[in-house]
């Protein structure tokens, strides 16, 4: 009996990356751009002006920095998006949909983070 | 003299020459604090119904052959007592995900060409003759496989695992923690022979990580832990195995 070997490794292995940045990072960033800066309350509202952010993203520090967390944060929500469709019973006949799409979105996302990232210039 | 009651016992029935289809019978069961379910389905089975059919050896969590649902969870009938249940009724169902050969009793070939497809036994990684005395390990090295040598196969975490239940391809938990038990002891040299069915998709990469299975063992298997010590092996044997010397799978 000849057994196939999964290619499950390497969406497993991004998802675990992105799952390890998303439980360290996700919420901190959740907190930091979306209530503490907008609000002011701790940080001036000025911390995350355009100027700075632009000046960030040009950094190639900064794009890789926001090409990994953009991307990984991809591929962990299409892997764990997939298997709740398999768990809710959408495999069965959209298996292969079902993978291209999230798998599929999750590519999307990285290769326009990228290219936004080149396009920004540095 | 202990105090007796009455349970009210619903147990699943199948027989497939008679039944078009699984039925629900109620039986009223007198019993003494110290009966488990096991001895309710006997008093059943001696002085109520002699035809009820299922599985028992040993009778103290050792054999792995009583397996029911009982009240929906998988449970050894046997380490499970009515008087938790009561004044309200058990429930007793064959295991879940497995077919009904009658009443309580599943078909467990799928179970056991998987356990044979695992090679279960070591296969010495050195030829050492007999005079050349024992093999030897330290107590960290038992331990690395110590608690997955403690199943039974008494199939409880494949009726708790929904991945089994949607697709019995899947190796499920207690093969994968056996494959476990004998890739992990320093005295095996199986690894490379054993590999090729941890990477399948149906191997270790069924598995989302529910941990139910962890949950329900009886005997303090940690399955899930097993199939993901393994998804881990996997992963480097993917990405590693070109650069592996020997003993890697392609
Ligand atoms: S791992 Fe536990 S629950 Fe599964 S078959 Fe073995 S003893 Fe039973
Ligand atoms: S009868 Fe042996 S485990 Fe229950």
């Amino acid at each position: 009996m000849t057994r196939k070997r999964s290619n499950a490794p390497v969406f497993w292995a991004l998802f675990g990356a992105g799952g390890a940045l998303a439980a360290l990072l996700g919420p901190v960033l959740v907190f930091i751009t979306g209530i503490v800066t907008p609000v002011g309350i701790w940080m001036p509202q000025s911390a995350l002006s355009y100027d700075r952010l632009l000046a960030f993203s040009q950094h190639w520090a900064g794009k890789a920095a926001l090409f990994v967390i953009v991307s990984l944060f991809f591929w962990h929500a299409a892997h764990r998006i997939l298997h709740s469709l398999h768990d809710v019973g959408i495999h069965i006949h959209a298996g292969m949909a079902a993978k291209l799409l999230c798998y599929g979105s999750a590519l999307l996302g990285t290769v326009i983070a990228a290219a936004a990232l080149l396009a920004i210039g540095f | 003299m202990a105090e007796t009651r009455t349970i009210e016992m619903e147990v699943l029935r199948y027989h497939p020459e008679s039944d078009s289809a699984p039925r629900f019978q109620s039986y009223q069961v007198p019993f003494t604090p110290d009966m488990s379910v096991l001895q309710g389905l006997q008093y059943i089975k001696d002085h109520l119904d002699g035809s009820l059919t299922f599985r028992w050896s040993c009778r103290m969590a050792i054999c792995g052959s009583c397996g029911h649902m009982v009240n929906g969870v998988p449970q050894l009938s046997c380490h499970t007592f009515l008087r938790d249940y009561f004044p309200a009724k058990v429930r007793v169902e064959p295991l879940n995900h497995f077919p009904i050969l009658r009443d309580l009793a599943i078909d467990q070939t799928d179970f056991l060409t998987k356990l044979e497809s695992i090679k279960p036994y070591i296969i010495p990684a050195e030829d050492k003759p007999v005079e050349s005395g024992e093999f030897l390990q330290t107590p960290a090295q038992l331990d690395r496989f110590y608690q997955f040598s403690q199943c039974i196969n008494c199939l409880l975490c494949y009726a708790a695992c929904p991945q089994y239940g949607l697709n019995s391809d899947f190796i499920g938990p207690g093969a994968m923690a056996l494959l476990h038990r004998y890739n992990a002891d320093s005295r095996d040299g199986g690894r490379a022979e054993r590999m090729p069915l941890v990477n399948e998709e149906e191997g270790v990469w069924s598995c989302t990580l529910v941990g139910y299975c962890s949950e329900v063992c009886p005997k303090g298997v940690n399955p899930a832990n097993a199939v993901n010590q393994n998804k881990v092996n996997s992963a480097l044997d993917y990405f590693f195995r070109f650069l592996m010397p020997k003993g890697g799978t392609r």
